[in-house]
């Protein structure tokens, strides 16, 4: 009997069907679901790609190369439009990662009573929750004209350089990249924060038991432990930058004309898609989707980019 | 010895090898009162034992003696505590330089997640050591009894030893900040009795250059390791609701396990407790 029973111990036998169908169900519910994320994303791929065989074909790579943007014409080349979302994203991140990133290490680290934090905390994530089209309004009756002195002065100052050679006169690419700056702030510093509060108490300890000083267990410890938290932040600070549409468009000046300064109006792919796929038919259509496309793309790029700058940040650490 | 502190009866030590003095210590965590009235005088190059029940706060006042506490918000001190006659949390005394000086060992190993060789270098570098480091990550990890385990790996990842090669990788990493004290709070207790053998008997060999204060559950490793034993005790107060921690009696460990002055000592050691 015993030597009958032993290996039937294990069979499941007793489970009762019910169980073992809700298992597989389970099991392949998120199968499909995990599959929809990808399905749509190739879809999407697929109808952009469509959308653009038109132009892609009409204008090729010098569509990239081109700051011509004229539907009268029906000639059309992005580079403004390409030139605008790179530098624009890119210079926010450059001003908003040390500040987001600071800012969560001063709200980790007791410098500053816990309620203090808290409520520091809570305005920070506050900031996220205004809508873009408010940011955009600010931006245009506040942020700008407050600004302009600023930047008259640095046209003054610096105007031999090219990315300063422009009087500013309103809406302008230097604006864009402040208020997207005050956008991606709050994701940066709400994920750092996360990812800070995440390292195991243990390693702090550690850190300060053998003498290492706040700022040394901060930059060598704490730090790199959070890191790849950090920089899955940072992308999604940089995927928000690259696509946000409505504070940019209200900010940027909306202008074709190909400059390399920042005080100059400019365009994004994003704002430009927002501005002109109402009232555009034929070649234009087209060129646009061949814009979107092109900022998939970089999208895709950066990610790719990001997740091996990851890799490598982490594996000095482990 | 101070002549406040009744029970303690180390009357051979003079000043001078008097490593840490606690006078009157009290340690609250915000209003809570966790320890009162502590006085000891933690004898040089000699084993210190911590003993005593769950929540009596040995941990807390381990931590007070290299100023880890100052890191756990709303923790406060009274009373002194002297290193070498030195006040510690003297105004103008740097809490880091106090860590460099006598370094800590945790009760869970806390390797950094980096080589094992850069776990012991990292700290002899913040704490500018400048000669030969390959030297004395070997020294380091030969004092701590684990040189012959990892001498082919020094490249790992410290994370990928085993929990008790971990401790004894933390306890190297202390040693190489060259401290004089190094406090233990509970480093065995992870560990099985094959590791802990060995972290007992290279605290055998750290006693010859370093000042040990180690607190333990296991009263075995207490006799086995310690000179002298503080035994700390909850006590309920008349002019608080809840009870509070103290030190009950503190003495060479021969007399608190053979013949201790306090009933509540007694009980403790011989396991009538509670
Ligand atoms: N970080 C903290 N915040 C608030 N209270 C604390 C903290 N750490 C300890 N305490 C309190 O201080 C008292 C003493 O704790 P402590 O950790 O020193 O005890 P212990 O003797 O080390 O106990 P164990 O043997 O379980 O480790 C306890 O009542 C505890 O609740
Ligand atoms: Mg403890």
């Amino acid at each position: 009997m015993r030597l009958d029973s032993g290996p039937d111990l294990f069979t499941l036998r007793r489970r009762p069907v019910s169980d073992k169908l809700a298992d597989r169900g389970f099991r392949w519910l998120t199968v499909a679901l995990a599959s929809l994320v990808g399905l749509v994303l190739l879809g999407i791929l697929l109808t952009v790609m469509g959308g653009s065989r038109q132009a892609i074909s009409a204008y090729g790579l010098a569509f990239l190369t081109t700051s011509n943007w004229d539907p009268v014409g029906d000639q059309y080349g992005a580079l403004t439009a390409i030139y605008g979302t790179i530098v624009t994203s890119a210079l926010s991140l450059v001003i908003a990662v040390p500040l987001g990133v600071g800012t969560a290490i001063f709200l980790t680290e007791n410098i500053i009573p816990t309620k203090l934090r808290d409520i520091l905390a809570l305005m920070v994530e506050l900031l996220a929750a205004i809508p873009s089209v408010v940011l955009g309004l600010w931006a245009i009756f506040v942020m700008e004209p407050f600004l302009r002195p600023f930047l008259s002065f640095l046209y003054t100052r610096l105007g031999w350089l090219p990315v300063f050679s422009t009087d500013p006169q309103g809406p302008g690419m230097a604006p864009a990249i402040l208020i997207l700056v005050v956008m991606i702030l709050p994701i940066i510093t709400a994920i750092a924060r996360d990812s800070l509060l995440q390292v195991p108490p243990e390693l702090r300890q550690a850190a300060y038991g053998i003498g290492t000083t706040r700022w040394g267990a901060i930059l060598q410890v704490i730090l790199p432990a959070a890191v790849s938290g950090i920089a899955g932040g940072v992308m999604l600070a940089l995927g928000r930058a690259m696509g946000e549409t409505m504070a940019v468009t209200m900010i940027i000046g909306n202008s074709n004309n190909f400059s390399w300064s920042l005080l100059a109006p400019g365009n994004t792919i994003s704002s430009m898609l927002a501005n002109q796929f109402g009232e555009a038919d034929g070649n234009q259509v087209s060129a646009l989707m061949y814009a979107a496309l092109v900022l998939m793309l970089l999208t895709l790029l950066v990610n790719v980019l990001a997740q091996w700058v990851v890799r490598r940040l982490s594996l000095k650490y482990t | 010895m101070t002549s406040s502190s009744p029970t303690t009866s180390a009357s051979s030590s003079s000043q001078s090898d008097i490593c840490l003095s606690l006078e009157n210590v009290g340690i609250s965590y915000g209003t809570n009162e966790a320890v009162r009235n502590v006085f000891m005088d933690i004898p040089k190059g000699q084993v210190t034992a911590f003993i005593g029940p769950s929540g009596c706060g040995k941990s807390t006042v381990l931590r007070a003696l290299n100023r880890m506490n100052d890191l756990i918000e709303g923790c406060t001190l009274k009373g002194r505590v002297l290193f070498h006659g030195q006040d510690l949390y003297a105004r103008d005394v740097d809490a880091v330089e106090v860590r460099r000086r006598i370094g800590m060992v945790f009760q869970k190993p806390n390797p950094f997640p980096k080589s094992i060789y850069e776990n012991i270098a990292f700290g002899a570098r913040i704490n500018g050591y400048k000669g030969d480091m390959d030297e004395l990550v070997e020294r380091s990890l030969r004092k701590a009894a684990i040189w012959d385990e990892t001498k082919d790996k020094l490249k790992q990842s410290g994370c990928a030893l085993s929990g008790g090669q971990q401790q004894r990788l933390c306890i190297a990493r202390t040693v190489a900040i060259e401290p004089e004290v190094i406090l233990m709070d509970e480093p065995c207790s992870a560990l099985d009795p094959i590791s802990t053998l060995k972290i007992e008997e290279m605290i055998h060999e750290l006693k010859k250059s370093y000042t040990i204060v180690i607190v333990t559950h296991n009263m075995q490793q207490a006799v086995r390791v310690s000179d002298m034993t503080g035994f700390f005790n909850v006590q309920a107060k008349a002019d608080i609701d809840g009870k509070v921690g103290c030190l009950e009696e503190f003495a060479p460990t021969e007399q608190i396990f053979n013949a201790p002055s306090q009933q509540a000592t007694q009980d403790y050691v011989s396991g009538r407790f509670g």
